[in-house]
């Protein structure tokens, strides 16, 4: 193999300047994206569970759409597409008004195919955590309202750690499909130093680094957490 | 061009002198020998870029470059000797085409990219097969004639193509304030201009007049303004393989020479309505080096 | 504009069928291989070595922290240098896939053993059975009736990440239909369309598994 290697580039200017703005577009659009699929993901989880029909049905046919078309497509769906279907003022306004088009279009889109999988971690929480404090709750004279904020939200989430820190990996790493639409985020800098200089190994070296570090990063610190918020006579807490 | 002229007669006249004295040995090195030792051309083809590089009703590629690629492969076979030589196509784009070129997947890529010195720190190119620049594709009621027209306007270029180098620092140095849109491909260029997300796409003219020529309503657009820069176009290959180059550029010169170019000319510039302008003309035949 | 005009569909019929058949066989070949692998990972990382131990865990934690998109690019690229011979785009992404999924799969059959009772274990070994025994006759069926369904949810994902071969323009379903659109300037149908084929055949499989999931549970 013929490969003239310089790994110096990296550190060259301009294309540090780009690797770590390009870090900084794709910490934010996880964020952002993790803020809406947690808060919508926790809603249609929780309808999923309750005792009516409607809201039920309302939860299950939003997991099961967005579970079955890849992120990269309604990714496309939500930028190209959306905006045609919509009234011509609309549609403008999505393409043109709306600050940074392409970052707000893939915040909601990974953030809502994001809550269909959150949707079903905290489903299974609250499954787990289990009829039997409801019913002890609602005895006690809670609302329902208020057994869900206080007693089975909080078991769930913290039964439900390990899964919602997967997840937030997930959210993060799924973040680089918003090059597609034109984010410039970490891998689309890789690529844009990767074809500016030729220098393609180093580039994507560079931003696999960068994606395993913080990656192994954020799985430290929940693992911390996790620890911490283990329910004493749940298995997880007996097994140590 | 008469430097790089003089250049690549230099390059050539002592790739010569090297067949000349090794003609009788026989020994091929670098993508002539994996060619004969595998019975096997792979062509690296990109896919949205007509009239330079598409692909058929049938799904198979076609194009300008595609021609040239498949005389240079014909050209391979005759020189080796070989009773069959299967021509394979890879599809590539602006990240894979130069790490496939440069792991092997492919022997030459044949697509609408630009000779430049820092690309020739990793790959090396033919000589030029099409001289075109950057102008600017907009709706023809935009009013915008010229780069300054955009002072703070949304403007599309591709992700990782010198028009989105070009577009960045003219934008800067003449302090314009254009956002700019990175899109993936020159269709996503396109539909972004159509559906009024962008009010320009800046790509190489040529092709945006390929894109004008496929568009629902051709007569609501128009390139516009001076040229923004110059791209040469060149088949790509690996680096330090002069028998091959020597090999791909024979090729360009036979067809510079005989005119048969003229006619992969017409053939494929005809469908966007681009005739043969006789600057372009003059600079092909610069390269039609003696035999 | 606006538009829309499906009968471009019917005419880039055969390219696309060409592309679901690229999208199938990479989703096939990449379960299987990757299922393959990942036994092989696990066993690795239920093993009393701790270098086997290790170096599967490593891998598993590597691959699974970095993004598809980024490691489709690194396997197109490094599988003809590790190999040594240029083995084609499409065997480049396959094998990428199976190295992937691998990491995935590993860690449900993992799980999946690790939900065995020891009790069963300690029972087999008391009987006469060896270490082998015991995994090939009471371990691995359990195992893997309870790992199933997550098996078969997985190989759903797969099929579904497929979809990410776009990047490097290998010409998969989604890619053929992206070209045809561009090509064709029908962007808008063809993203439509292509929504409209992943969900059904996605939610008619996951919801047979949902079934098979019913009819297993104990």
């Amino acid at each position: 193999m013929r490969y003239n290697w310089n790994w110096s580039v990296l550190f060259a200017d301009p294309y540090l300047g780009w690797l770590l703005s390009g870090l900084g577009w794709t910490v934010l659009v996880s964020a952002a994206a993790w803020i809406i699929g947690l808060a919508l993901g926790s809603v249609i989880g929780v309808m999923r569970t309750l005792p009516s029909p409607i809201a039920r049905a309302i939860g299950a046919t939003y997991v099961e759409i967005f579970r079955n078309i890849p992120l990269l497509v309604q990714i496309f769906l939500f930028y190209f597409v959306l905006p045609e279907l919509l009234p011509r003022e609309m549609g403008r306004w999505l393409k043109r008004d709306l600050p940074h088009p392409e970052f707000t279009m893939a915040v909601i889109s990974l953030g809502l195919y994001t809550a269909c999988r959150v949707a079903e971690q905290v489903r299974a929480g609250i499954n787990t955590a289990g009829r039997g404090q409801a019913s002890a709750g609602l005895a006690t004279g809670l609302t329902l309202a208020q057994v869900y904020r206080f007693i089975l939200l909080p078991l769930a989430y913290r039964l439900t750690i390990p899964a919602l820190t997967n997840e937030f990996l997930n959210v993060f790493k799924n973040s680089s499909l918003a090059l597609t639409i034109g984010v410039l985020e970490l891998t689309a800098r890789a690529r844009a130093v990767a074809d500016y200089t030729y220098q393609s190994i180093e580039a994507f070296a560079a931003a696999s680094l960068i994606y395993a570090s913080i990656s192994f990063l954020i799985a430290f610190l929940m693992r911390r957490v996790e620890r911490r918020a283990r329910l004493a006579g749940t298995l997880a807490a007996g097994t140590h | 061009m008469t430097k790089t002229a003089i250049v690549a007669g230099a390059i050539l006249g002592a790739a010569f002198a090297l067949t000349l004295g090794s003609a009788s040995a026989q020994e091929f090195y670098g993508a002539l020998k994996k060619i004969k030792d595998s019975g096997t051309i792979i062509i690296g083809h990109n896919e949205d870029s007509p009239p330079f590089a598409s692909f058929g009703a049938d799904g198979k590629p076609l194009g300008y470059s595609i021609d040239i690629c498949n005389k240079i492969a014909a050209a391979a076979k005759a020189e080796l000797k070989l009773d069959n030589l299967t021509i394979k196509y890879q599809a590539v784009n602006g990240q894979t085409r130069t790490p496939l070129l440069v792991n092997g997947t492919v022997d030459l890529v044949c697509a609408t990219t630009t000779n430049t010195f820092s690309r020739q720190k990793q790959v090396d190119f033919l000589n030029t097969m099409f001289v075109t620049g950057n102008r600017l594709l907009v709706k023809k009621n935009s009013g915008i004639k010229e780069i300054e027209d955009l002072k703070g306007k949304v403007v599309s270029a591709n992700q990782g193509t010198t028009n989105e180098k070009v577009l960045n620092e003219l934008n800067q140095k003449l302090n314009l304030g254009i956002k700019v849109l990175s899109t993936k491909d020159q269709p996503q260029g396109w539909i972004a201009l159509e559906t009024d997300r962008t009010d320009a796409h800046m790509t190489d003219e040529v092709v945006e007049y390929g894109l004008i020529a496929k568009a629902k309503n051709p007569d609501q657009y128009a390139v516009v303004g001076r040229l923004l820069s110059f791209d040469p176009y060149a088949v790509v290959i690996r680096r330090d393989d002069s028998a091959f180059r020597s090999l791909g550029n024979r090729v360009l010169a036979d067809l510079y020479r005989s005119g048969e170019w003229e006619q992969i000319y017409t053939k494929w510039m005809s469908t966007i309505g681009q005739p043969l302008s006789p600057e372009l003309k003059l600079l092909m035949s610069m390269q039609n080096y003696p035999d | 504009m606006g538009a829309f005009d499906f009968n471009v569909i019917v005419k880039a019929l055969p390219l696309l069928w060409e592309g679901m058949q690229v999208t199938l066989l990479l989703t096939a070949l990449g379960i299987l291989g990757g299922i393959a692998l990942g036994i092989v990972l696990a066993v690795m990382r239920l093993s009393r070595s701790r270098l086997f131990r290790n170096l599967a865990g490593a891998y598993v934690d590597l691959l699974r922290s970095l993004p598809l998109v980024l490691l489709i690019f690194w396997f197109y690229f490094l599988v003809p240098i590790a190999v040594g011979h240029p083995v084609g785009g499409f065997y480049s992404a396959v094998i990428g896939f199976i190295l992937f999924e691998a990491a995935y799969f590993c860690e449900i059959i993992r799980s999946g053993i690790e939900g065995v009772r020891r009790g069963q274990v300690m029972a087999g070994l008391a009987s006469g059975l060896t270490q082998a025994q015991c995994m090939r006759f009471i371990i691995l069926p359990q195992a893997f009736r309870a790992m199933l369904p997550v098996l078969l949810m997985q190989s759903i994902n797969v099929f579904k990440s497929t979809s990410l071969v776009y990047v490097i323009g290998l010409r998969d379903f989604l890619t053929a239909a992206d070209l045809i659109g561009g090509r064709d300037n029908r962007l808008t149908e063809m993203y439509l369309l292509v929504a409209v084929v992943f969900f059904v055949i996605c939610w008619t499989a996951s919801q047979a598994v949902g079934l098979l999931q019913r009819r297993i549970a104990p």
